[in-house]
This record gives structure tokens, sequence and C-alpha cells, in this order.
């Protein structure tokens, strides 16, 4: 349904996004989009709702070029593809209240008149397990929590098919966290959405997503069923990513990555991006750039693809 | 979590002993506002505000009759100082309203829409900012004629940069904030954004910085009659009145003196609520409940 | 016991927002405070800092440092103390950083406040550097020059050449990458093991805290709700909220995570 395909955006010097390629399915699907900072998945999910334009590479849902469309067709897009930003205390209008905010969006994609809003907000709201009173308030008397429910609320008013979460939790704390994430699992099911869920967090990413594509330095590294991917990771920065996940055991977390200076997004390592922090780079990772191909049934940016499958643990240097 | 916010605007008693220099400011300037508008019924000859001269009682001293003397024409020095306190208001409230409808419209869309537009809007204000302000005016002024209208758009003219640099900034910043880009990937449409949810949040500081330009731009105006291109005569404005008094100081001191203070106390009323309205938002003053 | 709080209490105006009504922490020993938003866990930090005041906050109750009084010292009194018996690290490092110096230099000025030589600081802050894993070249860099993993140790590093006897530290790993907090823990756990540190660890991860503390406190509305050694609240908590804080935690493979 979603086809992004070589796609490229460079801020000046900087390459944020350098030929990424991934789909999503039509509903219920859910496609997870992991990575730390600098690893372009963010910009990945703007560019796919237009907030960002690339410099290269297409994004078409359905066949329709986002960039390409025009008046009718460029609505349909909009109101296809729909974005929840991280962080719940900017992401609604301060003085709009909870009712309006929705409404307006309704109202943008004339989904209902006048008459019809009142009811079809509530309805949006109860559908994101808030109570119609919190249509009359304004977002600094609700909750974080609460504020991301309504933002993921406006989202789903003008009905799309694919909506990019961008660290929709994040910034909340756990315990609403899990209560957030059980809802979007709900509205998966509920309305056959298909989401792109951008997140640091592995585990999130697991509980919501069936595929994964791992993100390095605005490259993909790794990419295929999550389950598979995290649990048998074949590409070292996978590994190093999840044995950086602190557990609930008295274990700490074991870095697998070697010391090495930050990389400098406008000038990146050559050859492969990660081979000066990869505990198992070879002299031709420096050279050559491992390009991303089909290893124990899924994707691979990695030279030593095979061996890191082959053997359960770290193979040596 | 610590928890600083600005001062909770409570009824009566509280509110007064928390922001005392707001309501001080607020209280002079109501006093004024009263004089001004009941001028016609409180002043003891409303004729001497306009074209009447009474040449057997040229430049009388205080007394009973006229508890602020008379000028030089004869006229009742206290009813020309009320008559005053009206024009003094209604410049400054046509001032603020026309450099606002100018500036900050131009604001808005130099900080929303960026890029070409904002160069262009920006380097037109410059041109303006470029100018010492009063100068300008006085400029303007000449150009126009000198009347209260005319000194009324000088003024204005030289004022709404300011306004369009403040909400520029305003803008630009909110113009990258999350809701927006909301609104933007909904299909609202520009026109909406910015009037329904740009202008709402830029506009404090604008208001904020209102409430303390009133008072300058009262002086303005009263430095531009002083000079001879502003009010004229029979014109009853505050600093026409110095002017035209200003040779007499040493002989007949009251032509100066209540016009002058008038023009101090109202000057002084603005300057308090200006005070008062930045310290009641100061985002460090701690909510004790 | 070398740090001991006693019936503590923090007041924004009329709003309570921290009520404990004891915490210990001894030699080689680190406590960890989990908490979520509000629950009171950065003031409590603060408080025992000394920083509260400053914030606009009145604190009742007691800390002691080695017998010490520390409520109610005046701003003389504590500046001594900071730095040279608690050092304090934030979760962004720039608080620790004065982006106008060159991070060489805050270190020395530091050290040399405390009483050392200009020869003897800079061998110590080298020394430091290097038990933080970085190479004391970096001192000649400014704040910004730095990666926030590079940053945040940094500011370890200076709380280790003070030879603070304690170590208060807010969330230092809340705003890294995952990778460079796996590292930063690691440099921690050294710390822990070489130099006996005792430390105040504050954080919202629970799975962060297990891994680096010997005992935690969970705190909820201003109260420690539960405390004790971190295997034993792990895996028998009692308090019904710090089995929501437990369940809430998303794991990798977990039975919730989706089938292909």
């Amino acid at each position: 349904m979603l086809e992004v395909r070589d796609l490229v955006v460079r801020y000046g010097p900087v390459v944020a996004v350098d030929g990424v390629s991934l789909s999503v399915p039509p509903g219920p699907a859910g496609l997870g989009l992991v990575g730390e900072s600098g690893s372009g998945k963010t910009t990945i999910g703007r560019t796919i709702v237009r907030l960002t334009v690339p410099t290269s590479g297409e994004v078409t849902l359905n066949g329709v070029g986002a960039f390409r469309a025009r008046r009718s067709a460029l609505k349909a897009y909009r109101k296809s593809v729909q974005i929840v930003f991280q962080d719940p205390d900017s992401t609604l209008d301060p003085k709009m209240r909870v009712g309006a905010a929705i409404t307006e969006a309704l109202r943008a994609h004339a989904i209902v008149d006048r008459a019809g809003s009142r009811g079809r907000v509530i309805e949006l709201l109860t559908s994101v397990g808030l109570q119609p009173e919190h249509a009359d308030r304004l977002p600094h008397q609700l909750s974080g929590g609460q504020r991301q429910r309504v933002a993921i609320a406006r989202a789903l008013a003008v009905e799309p098919r694919l909506l990019v979460l961008d660290e929709p939790t994040s910034a909340l704390d756990v315990t609403v966290q899990a209560r957030v994430l059980e809802l979007i699992a709900r509205l998966r099911d509920e309305r056959s959405l298909a989401y792109l869920l951008i997140s640091h967090n592995l585990a999130v990413v697991e509980q919501l997503c069936e595929q994964i594509a791992v993100l390095y330095l605005g490259q993909v590294v790794e990419q295929g069923n999550a389950r598979r991917v995290l649990a048998h990771p074949a590409h070292p920065y996978t590994r190093a990513l999840r044995a950086a996940v602190p557990e609930l055991s008295e274990e700490l977390p074991r870095p697998a990555t070697r010391r090495a200076e930050p990389p400098d997004p406008a000038h990146p390592p050559s050859g492969c991006r990660f081979h000066p922090r990869c505990p198992i780079a070879i002299d031709r990772c420096r050279h050559e750039r491992p390009t991303l191909r089909e290893v124990g049934g899924r994707l691979a940016a990695c030279h030593r693809a095979e061996e890191s499958l082959a053997d359960g643990s770290n193979p040596g240097p | 979590m610590t928890t600083v916010g600005i001062a909770r605007i409570a009824p009566s008693r509280g509110f007064v002993r928390r922001n005392p220099t707001l309501v001080a400011g607020i209280g002079l300037l109501v006093l004024i506002l009263l004089v001004a508008l009941l001028a016609p019924w409180l002043a003891p000859d409303p004729a001497d505000a306009g074209t009447a001269t009474h040449p057997f009682r040229v430049l009388a001293d205080p007394s009973s009759s006229h508890p602020f003397g008379t000028d030089l024409v004869g006229r009742d020095l206290l009813t020309r100082v009320m008559y005053g306190a009206r024009i003094s208001l209604r410049i400054v409230v046509e001032v603020l309203l026309i450099a606002g409808l100018v500036g900050i419209p131009l604001g808005l869309m130099a900080g929303y829409f960026g890029g070409h537009v904002d160069q262009v809007i920006m380097r037109i204000t410059d041109v303006f900012l470029a100018f010492p302000a009063l100068l300008l005016s006085l400029a303007i002024a000449f150009v126009l004629t000198p009347s209260v209208s005319n000194m009324t758009i000088a003024i204005a003219v030289t004022w709404w940069p300011w306004y369009t640099r403040l909400v520029r900034g305003e803008a630009a910043s909110i113009a990258t904030r999350p809701y927006i880009e909301s609104c933007r990937t909904l299909g609202v449409s520009p026109i909406r954004i910015v009037l329904r949810h740009v202008l709402p949040n830029s506009v404090t500081p604008v208001l904020v910085q209102m409430s303390m330009d009133a008072g300058g731009i009262m002086l303005t105006a009263a430095s531009i009659s002083f000079l001879g291109l502003g009010a004229q005569d029979p014109t009853p404005e505050w600093g026409l009145i110095v002017s035209q008094g200003a040779q007499y100081f040493s002989t007949q001191w009251w032509f100066v003196t209540f016009a002058g203070l008038a023009i101090l106390l109202t000057a002084i009323a603005f300057n308090l609520i200006g005070d008062g309205v930045r310290e009641l938002l100061d985002p460090r003053r701690v909510i004790t409940r | 016991m070398m740090l001991e709080v006693r019936n503590l209490g923090v007041w924004f105006g009329n709003r309570q927002v921290v009520a404990i009504d004891a915490l210990d922490l001894d030699r080689g020993q680190v406590l960890g405070i989990v908490g979520e938003t509000g629950s009171g866990k950065s003031m409590t930090a603060y408080a025992i800092a000394g920083l509260a005041p400053g914030m606009g906050a009145r604190v009742e109750g007691s800390v002691k440092l080695n017998g010490r009084e520390l409520i109610g010292l005046s701003d003389h009194q504590l500046r001594d103390i900071r730095g040279r018996q608690i050092a304090m690290i934030f979760q962004a490092p720039i608080s620790s950083l004065n982006p106008v110096f060159r991070v060489g230099d805050m270190f020395l000025r530091a050290l040399r406040l405390h009483g050392a030589s200009k020869a003897e600081a800079r061998e110590r802050a080298g020394i430091a550097m290097r038990s933080v894993a970085l190479s004391p070249d970096l001192l000649h860099r400014y704040p910004h020059q730095l990666s926030g993993g590079q940053a945040q140790r940094v500011a370890i590093a200076m709380a280790v050449a003070l030879r603070a006897e304690v170590l208060i530290a807010d969330e230092p790993t809340s705003a890294l990458d995952v990778t460079v907090q796996a590292e930063i823990l690691e440099v921690l756990q050294k710390l822990r093991a070489e130099e006996s540190l005792a430390a105040l660890f504050i954080s919202h991860d629970l799975a962060v805290v297990a891994g680096i503390c010997d005992t935690v406190a969970i705190m909820h509305d201003g109260e420690v709700v539960e405390r004790g050694p971190v295997a034993q609240t792990l895996r028998h908590p009692k308090h019904p909220y710090t089995r929501e804080l437990l369940a809430a935690v998303p794991h990798l493979g977990s039975p919730g995570a989706s089938d292909a």
C-alpha cells in the first residue's frame, strides 16, 4: 500500500536519509522503524506525511505519488496518511478546546456537516478511551497520556489508511505508555489500521509490529520479520541495540559496540558506516559498503551476516 | 517537578495585594478616562475648548471661577486641560489600532510563511526602523499639514514596524510547533491556520508591548504638538498648550504647569500599567495558593 | 551510615511534593530512586543537595551527611559541601558544563577551588577522564563539540575527580541513545567497583536502576511506597504500585509480541 523507494533526504551537507526503501501493506499491519539519534527514522516519517521534501526518491500510496499529486489527488493523499507526534505538550493548540480541534480535522475533509460533528467527536473520543466531557477541555487540563489520545483521535478523524506514529509514547510515563500502546493495538484490530511506528524502544516495536526496519546513519541495516530479527539479529548494530536494552534483572546491559568517536553525520565513515564501532569489522568493511541482501529470511547489510547468524554469539574479529 | 507559574487573576483583595503597580495604574487611568468622558458636563466653560475667546480675562490668575487660570486669549484652562484628556486618549487608542492592524498581519505573514514573503516584509520594516521615530513622524506630519488626525497617522506609521518584528518572531517559532504541523498534514487551509492558531498564540507579547507603549505614544503626540507640527489652535491638546504657555512661564506659571502635570500623570498611569502587566506575566513568579 | 534522611518534607507554597519518612545511604552503596512524573524523586535529590530553596521550595526535616545536618545551612557552608562532599549530575549534561568555557578549564577551576594546586589538578583531571574511558585530549574542547554521551561522561569524571563522597545522579542517561546509555552504565559500574562509589541514582527507568543499584526506593506522590534490595523488590514486590510499574515495562521477547 505504502511504497518508499530509494528515498534520499539531504539537509545541506548532512544526508539524513540515504537511499531507504520500505513498504507497508494494507492494514492491519505494523512496520517498526528503529534507530537512535541520527538514524533518519523521524525524517522518513515526516517525508511520508509531506512535512519534509525529499531530495530524490519516491513515496507512493496505492500508486499515487505523494509529491506528484495535485489538488484533489493531494487532498486524497492527505486524508489517507496522518501522523501522531512525540511531545504531548505541543501536539495540541493550547488555546483550542479538544472538541474544536477534532472538529477542525473533520471539517478539513468535509467528513461531517456542522450538525453531525458533535456526535462524531464524541464517537472518536470514546474510541480512544476518553469521556465525552473531555471535548470541552483545554489541553492543559488533560494529562500527557490523555493529550496523546486526543492527538490519535484527531488523526483518526479523517479515516486515514496509514498512521505514522513518531515515538508516540516516549515522553509518557511507563504506566501511561502501556495503556496508550494497548490502545494502538486495539485500533489496529478494530479498524484494520496500518501504521509506521517510529521508535528507539525495541520492546515497544516488537509488541506492536510484525515487520521491522533497523536504521543507522540514514541507511537500513536490517529489515524483516520483527520477531525473527530481534531474536536472531544478523547485523552487529541490531545485535548491539538489542544488547543495550536494560532488562529487569540485576545484570547490566553489556555494550556490544567498540568505543569510537560518535560519527559526524556530515562526514559519515567510509565503506560500512558502522565499521568504527563494529565489534566484528574486518578490512573489507572499511572500503566496501555492504548491500542490503537476503540472508536468513530477512534483509541485512553486512559482509559477515551469514557468520553472525550461524554463530549464536558474536563471531571473532 | 518544580511548579513556577504566573499569578492567577483572583477576585478583589488578593489581586490588589499581589499587583499593586497594576492596580494603581488602572485606578489612575480610570480617573483620567472619567474626566475625559465627562468633560462636556464637568468642565466649567465647554466653549473654551473650542473657538471662544474672552479678551477681558486674558492670562488671569487661578481663582475660584478659573482654578487653572486662563490662557492668552482668556480661555479657561481647566476646561482645556479636561478636554485635552479626550484628545490624548483618543490618539493613543487610534495609533495602537492602526499600528496593530498594519503591523500584526504583516508580522504573521512574515513569520509563518517565511522565505521571500519574510524577506520582503522585513526589509520594508527595516527601512522604517532605520529612521529615528520622532524625526520621521515630524517629517510626515509636516508633509501632511499639521492636524491631530495627520499627527496620529504620522505616529502610527513609525510605530507599526515594532509590532511586525515582535509578531514575526513569535509566529516563526510557532510555525514549527507540532500542533501547526498537524494542521498542515490534516490539510487545514493556511489562512485558517494563521488566523485560528498562529494569531492567538503570538498575540500576547504584542498586547503587553502595547500596554507599555501607550505612555510613549502620548508623549510623542505631545512633543509633536509642542513643536507646532501636530494639533493646531484652538484644539486643546496638552502639548500645544505647553508650547503656547512656554514663553509666559516666568510670569504666568499656571499656563504651562497644569497641562504639563496632566501629561506627567497620564504618562505615569500608562507606565504603571505597562510595568504591572509585565510583572503579572513574569514566568518566574511563584504561586502561593 | 553516611547519608541519613529523616522526615524530609518539601513544599511549593501549600503543596507538599515530598514526604519521606526515612532514606539511608551507606559508603560504597548505590541507592536507586524510581518514580514517574510527579513522584517527587527529583525534588528529593535537589533537597538533599541543598538546591531546593533556590527553586522556591521550602524544606523541612533532617538530612545528615556523616553526622552533619545539611538542612538549614547557609549558602556559604553549602557551597563548601557541594563539589567536595556532594556532587550532582543532571539529565542534560549541558547543565553541568558552562558552554563558554573549554571543558578542561571548568574542570581545573573546580578542582583548584577545592584546594588542589595547578599541577595536581591537571593530573587528577587526566586520571578522572581515563577512568570514564575518555581521552584527556577532549579537555581542550568546548561542550558543544562533545556528543551527549561524552559530555555526560565528563560530568561524571568531574564528580569523580573531586572525590565527592556522594554522587547524586538525576536521570543521567535518560536523554541518551540506548547504546550510549549502555556505555555510561558500564562506566558507572566500573567506578562502583573500583572507587566504592556511593551514589543516589534517580530514574524513571526501573530496568536501568535494577542493573546499577544495590537498593531501590519506589516513590509515588511524594512518598516512598516500597524500598529494599533490588533483587527482592523485583522478584517479590509488595506494594501494588510497584507491581503496576513492573507490569507496565515492555519486555523484549515477551508473549505479547506480534507473530509473523
